[in-house]
């Protein structure tokens, strides 16, 4: 465990990073996390932070193939946006815990 | 780059030598999580495996009712032997299979293969293999970016923090 302030606030973090309550998260924090990333978040990003957030609440296993399947964009897309480790660096922007998916 | 730091795996290719659903699947695991992890990835299909990159065949894939012992049915029980050799069988298991697996959000082959080139994965076929089998570069799925020998499959496989995984 360890502390990291983000956009202002002192937030509890994994050791890699990922928010430990994803109720604090908000956009600020979200486009912080995303420069360190070297990510510039943009309207397309935050639909998808959102679909994974609400997938998450949900309790889905959430997955590339589903995100491919929103609708937002392909999987294609979802790489471009996200690039080098989509669903891993789209989960710690979108404060929610490190996939555990093998898909 | 941060991989490289920590010694780590930066780049893999698979090599698929059998035709069995979950072979295939195992290689197409394999090169789709790494590619979900920002390595790069190359599958080579070789032999049997040559069937997961036939346009006709890939999503035709099937697991094996005879010779297979781990094979067990719903209830956990093992499959009985002769049960496996019934006319049919082998296609309803592995329906059944491939059922369970889009509920875990494993897609049917093409669409995999479609997930794996979409992050920059690359799917080759095997240069013997379709000589063997007579196939021709039209049978071949569009995923295929080439037909390699094993020289310049190992060019392609080289580099820092490469690994080579024979399923």
């Amino acid at each position: 465990m360890a502390q990291k302030t983000l956009a202002g606030k002192n937030l509890e973090v994994t050791d890699e990073g990922y928010l430990q309550d994803f109720n604090q998260w908000n956009e600020d924090i979200a486009r912080e996390i995303a420069r360190e990333e070297g990510i510039e978040l943009g309207d397309e990003h935050f639909q998808v932070l959102n679909f994974l957030r609400e997938k998450y609440q949900e309790g889905a296993n959430l997955t590339i193939r589903k995100v491919g399947k929103s609708g937002i964009t392909d999987i294609k897309g979802f790489y471009k946006l996200f690039p080098g480790g989509p669903l891993k660096k789209a989960s710690k922007i979108a404060g929610i815990p490190k996939p555990t998916s093998c898909v | 780059m941060e991989n490289q730091e920590k010694g780590k795996i930066n780049k893999v290719s698979v090599i698929c030598s059998k035709g069995n659903l979950e072979d295939v699947y195992a290689a197409l695991v394999l090169a789709n999580g790494a590619v979900m992890d920002g390595k790069e990835a190359k599958v080579f299909f070789t032999f049997f495996g040559l069937d997961a990159v036939i346009k006709k065949r890939m999503n035709k894939l099937q697991t094996a009712t005879v010779g297979n012992p781990a094979l067990r049915m719903p209830n956990g029980a093992r499959m009985p032997k002769l049960l496996g050799m019934i006319p049919g069988i082998q296609k309803m298991v592995s329906n059944m299979m491939k059922k369970q697996m889009d509920e875990l959000d494993v897609p049917p082959v093409d669409e995999f293969m479609d997930m794996i080139t979409a992050g920059g994965g690359e799917v080759y076929a095997c240069q013997l293999a379709v000589d063997m089998f007579k196939v021709g570069k039209e049978d071949l799925s569009e995923h295929v970016s080439g037909i390699l020998t094993v020289g310049e499959f190992y060019e392609k496989a080289a580099g820092e923090g490469a690994q080579i995984i024979f399923t």
